[in-house]
């Protein structure tokens, strides 16, 4: 699409090989663009965290890419095909060039060792020139800049708070400087204050780093206000792929004006309720 | 309360409850074991006041003072490390019997159980790892040898190594033609070649129970989403599996040693007789058979008390390896 | 096997996304809805574990009710001691002649007696301090709990051996009350857990809102989705209560004049049939309760991976080809998927 792309995903196909095969994710394409913020909808069970998965291959048996291809475009000039990479060089891939930051926060982190030795794992294993004492002191560095401050790094997870969580995932997820970060659901089980800090802290660190966001969620409104185009899935397909302006002005598909309308809103304008602070935050620095 | 101290607490009301276990069991079961017990033991020597009124303390009250008042000088007279006279060993004191039997039996039991403990728990680990796998496909097999009987394991290992092939001595602890138990290598040596097939029957029957525990938690533990996470953080699979796979899924193993320990000792018992093995099983076989209550009795609150021991270690252990026990509330 | 692959209980596909089922297949998912009770689950889809394990139980329970009828006197003695398996005594004879092959039908008969009888008494008793106190809950709760807790770290056997040498003539019912008193701890905890993450289930407090009877909330709603674990502690409760009895008449603590066979292991062993090399006495009923013993840990095998469908160790193999095949058949029938 822009000669500044960062990933092309070209007819993309899930498969469930259970009995009764069950097709996730089909024909999809889009091209998201280096330094965009791609914003996911849908229902839940449409496909787009397994998508999401899929992109990183991180799926597991039954799950299948049966068909399709998502390219890389790497910085270097290098075209990465993710799906040809051999086992060794996809977990050199993940994590350097595309992050995560999970769905469940609570369960994200493992419970029985502390946050240190689960960030710095991510350097000894990527960046193994790295001294012992030069790792803690970027992990330390990464959770005073996430404002989770550095006196937390012998913490462990079920001493910190669910948004203090997430942002030790956000944390992690910067942690190489990646080009893409994908973001499944990074707020949904916050409330809506914490959410608003959260959303905040990743559009700073957006325009500070310039990396990439999927960001997938089933909140339309709030990715109207962020994201610089939107893809809404549903039943494994993308169904309408346009800006937030086109989504919100003359919706294509009726699905799409189903998900804008099933919002409640206080105002009884669309969106125009409480996240409004963090969202007006994002959306100027989404539309520069 | 936190854990330990729940932990700490629990511990206290089992030592009671065995301790007054103990006290119940010769006086409500049929039979008059304090007139037994002194009948055979003049039959060996003088019955001194202070013999009879041991006995009656640890046995039964043929004074008739109110039970309370026997519980307490029984609870007094263990404390005192009083445990009566063995009519079996006349007249050595049955502190000193349990004392020679006991770092037998432990450090055989200990080892043989530490083993089947570090074997079951790293198949497991591997099985669970690699679901569908042929060492997957073995778990069925290995936990049949949980079906088997410790004892008759222990009857073939014996006639098959030791009557057969006489690889391994037939019974008994240590070399009777050298010196005595001492600290040099010549008995040391012995009494490893001697322990090695009772130790042995200990593994085999029991580390299956350890293999299916950590396999099936292993399979649980990989669907949780910090796995996930680890494989999208690229990192290296052996540091998936140990660092966040096992080191989870161990836990329930650990918390649940007492259950398996039970067994462990209940079955050992029954080897010692099997390989006349001088350790805390058959000395207890032989005081049953000898009617030597005090000595049987003792022996049972020290064994009781020693499983509470090992529980009380490895719950103390699991504070340290889930830092969740250590939350401040 | 093939039926259940997909139901609603079934975490299968939570496994392989590695998530909570909020994803993917949700959606999809209600098309297979078709809620069938366990137990209706595990008859139809006979797994070939539980189909092995039963076979063996049923091979020996009928060697253990027919064998006595059919066999001649296991006590009778004969001038042929100690004589190898032939085609007269086809396990041979013990060193008074006796017919071992007889013997270890009626040692059959009466170790499955036990193993049953203590099986029940030791659910009875678990039920009582596992479900009741905790569906109960509150300070019964606390203390059932808390018993079940000590008389766990208690060691079984020293205590049966103890108890034992006190009650000198035992029937074989006492020997199977001092068992099962003993062991049903263990399962009362198990029960326990089960119980608890029942009650809170929200079907149970929806029908505790609406006000079902405190009886039909324990009949329909929590004893049916018990009856698993029931029946894999039942299991598990037989196959310790077996080894219990063996190990205790091996060392001449069992019930007086009862056949089973830990009481010919104890024969054997004061027959010196290890010494003399008389492996046809004492490998025999070892045997039995080993094959019996896998047995019945195949049946609770079964079981588990029906309460715990990720447990199953079918290879994925297995399961794309499984789905291939579905896959033709139903492109075949026209169903699109």
């Amino acid at each position: 699409m822009t000669a500044d792309s960062l990933l092309s995903v070209n007819n993309y196909n899930i498969v469930y090989q259970v009995e009764t095969p069950v097709h996730a994710v089909r024909d999809v394409s889009f091209e998201l663009g280096r330094g965009e913020i791609l914003g996911l909808a849908g229902e839940s069970g449409c496909g787009k965290t397994t998508l999401a998965y899929g992109i990183n291959r991180l799926l597991r048996p039954p799950a299948e890419i049966t068909d399709g291809s998502a390219i890389f475009h790497d910085q270097s000039g290098i075209d990465v095909d993710i799906n040809a990479l051999s086992v060794a060089e996809l977990r050199r891939y993940r994590w350097d060039k595309v992050s995560m930051v999970f769905q469940g926060a609570m369960n994200a982190l493992n419970p029985v060792i502390n946050i240190q030795k689960q960030m710095t794992d991510i350097f000894s294993t990527h960046r193994p020139e790295m001294s012992k004492s030069e790792r803690i002191e970027e992990c330390a560095d990464l959770l005073d800049l996430i404002g989770v401050g550095r006196d937390r790094l012998r913490s462990f997870s079920h001493e910190l708070s669910g948004g203090m969580r997430q942002r030790v995932m956000i944390a992690m997820a910067l942690a190489l400087k990646p080009q893409l970060m994908i973001m499944d659901e990074p707020t949904t089980a916050l409330d809506v204050l914490v959410q608003r800090d959260i959303l905040q802290e990743i559009s700073e660190l957006r325009h500070k780093f310039g990396f990439s966001v999927i960001f997938i969620t089933h909140d339309l409104p709030l990715l109207l206000e962020i994201s610089d185009r939107i893809a809404i899935m549903l039943k494994g397909e993308i169904v309408e792929y346009n800006t937030p302006e086109q989504i919100y002005r003359n919706a294509g598909h009726e699905y799409t004006d189903k998900l804008l309308h099933s919002f409640p809103s206080l105002t009884g304008e669309r969106g125009g309720f409480v996240r409004s602070g963090a969202a007006s935050a994002l959306s100027s620095e989404a539309t520069r | 309360m936190n854990y330990l101290a729940r932990k700490i607490s629990f511990y206290v009301v089992a030592l009671w409850a065995a301790l007054t276990l103990n006290f119940l069991i010769p006086r409500l079961l049929p039979g008059n074991p304090v007139e037994i017990l002194i009948q055979k033991l003049a039959a060996r020597g003088p019955i001194t006041p202070e013999l009879r009124n041991s006995v009656e303390l640890l046995l039964g009250d043929t004074s008739n003072d109110p039970i309370l008042v026997q519980y307490w000088s029984y609870l007094t007279g263990i404390f005192s490390g009083d445990f009566g006279v063995s009519i079996t060993y006349y007249p050595q004191p049955v502190v000193e019997i349990i004392a020679q039997a006991l770092p037998w039996t432990i450090v055989m039991i200990g080892i043989g159980t530490i083993i089947a403990f570090l074997v079951g728990i790293t198949l497991g680990m591997l099985a669970g790892w690699k679901r569908g796998s042929w060492l997957d496909n073995l778990v069925p097999v290995t936990t049949m040898f949980q079906a088997v009987p410790y004892f008759w394991l222990a009857l073939i290992l014996l006639y098959v190594s030791a009557v057969q092939f006489k690889i391994f001595p037939v019974s008994g602890g240590y070399s009777y033609t050298g010196a005595g138990p001492s600290w040099d290598w010549d008995f040391i040596s012995s009494a490893i070649y001697y322990g090695t097939l009772p130790a042995l029957t200990i593994v085999i029957s029991s580390f299956g129970g350890w293999l299916l525990g950590m396999r099936n938690m292993m399979v649980s533990t990989l669907s949780e989403d910090y796995i996930v996470t680890a494989e999208a953080k690229g990192l290296r699979p052996t540091r998936i599996m140990m660092a966040y796979a096992a080191r989870n899924a161990i836990l329930p193993s650990v918390a649940g040693f007492a259950i398996s320990l039970g067994f462990v000792v209940s079955g050992s018992i029954v080897t010692e007789q099997v390989f006349s093995y001088p350790g805390v099983g058959s000395t207890l076989l032989q005081a049953v058979n000898n009617n030597d209550y005090s000595l049987m009795q003792g022996l049972f609150l020290v064994i009781t008390l020693t499983v509470l021991g090992a529980n009380l270690i490895v719950d103390l252990l699991y504070t340290v390896i889930d830092p969740r026990t250590r939350a401040r509330s | 096997m093939t039926e259940n692959m997909i139901s609603p209980a079934d975490p299968a596909a939570q496994r392989e996304t590695g998530r909570p089922l909020t994803g993917t297949l949700a959606a999809i998912r209600p098309r297979f809805e078709r809620r069938r009770p366990r137990w209706q689950r595990m008859l139809s889809g006979l797994s070939p574990k539980l189909a092995v394990g039963l076979g063996i139980i049923i091979a020996i329970a009928l060697f253990g009710v027919l064998g006595p009828m059919l066999l001649g006197n296991p006590l009778s003695i004969r001038d042929i001691g100690r004589t190898p398996p032939s085609s007269e005594f086809w396990l041979g004879t013990t060193q008074t002649g006796q017919d071992i092959f007889a013997q270890m039908a009626h040692a059959t008969r009466g170790s499955l007696f036990i193993g049953v009888v203590v099986g029940v008494l030791a659910m009875l008793l678990s039920v009582i301090f596992g479900v009741i106190g905790s569906y109960v809950g509150g300070w019964l709760d606390e203390s059932f709990s808390l018993f079940t807790n000590v008389m766990l770290v208690i060691p079984a056997l020293p205590l049966i051996i103890v108890i034992s040498s006190y009650v000198a003539d035992k029937s074989i019912l006492m020997l199977a009350v001092i068992l099962a008193i003993t062991s049903w701890a263990a399962s009362a905890r198990v029960l326990r857990s089960v119980t608890l993450s029942l009650r809170s289930r929200d079907y149970v407090a929806a029908a505790r809102v609406t006000g079902e009877r405190q009886w039909r909330i324990i009949g329909v709603e929590i004893l049916p989705n018990l009856v698993p674990v029931l029946a894999s502690q039942f299991v598990l409760a037989v196959i310790f209560a077996i080894l219990g009895e063996a190990g205790l008449s091996y060392l001449g603590l069992g019930a007086s004049g009862a056949l089973t066979w830990g009481t010919m292991l104890f024969q054997a062993q004061n027959g010196f049939a290890l010494t003399l090399g008389s492996w046809w006495w004492f490998v025999p009923p070892g045997l039995m309760i080993a094959v019996l013993g896998g047995a019945l840990s195949l049946v609770n095998f079964a079981i588990d991976e029906i309460i715990d469908p990720r447990l199953r160790t079918a290879s994925l193999d297995k399961n794309k080809k499984r789905a291939a095949r579905r896959l033709r058949a139903s492109t075949k029938a026209g169903v699109t998927v």
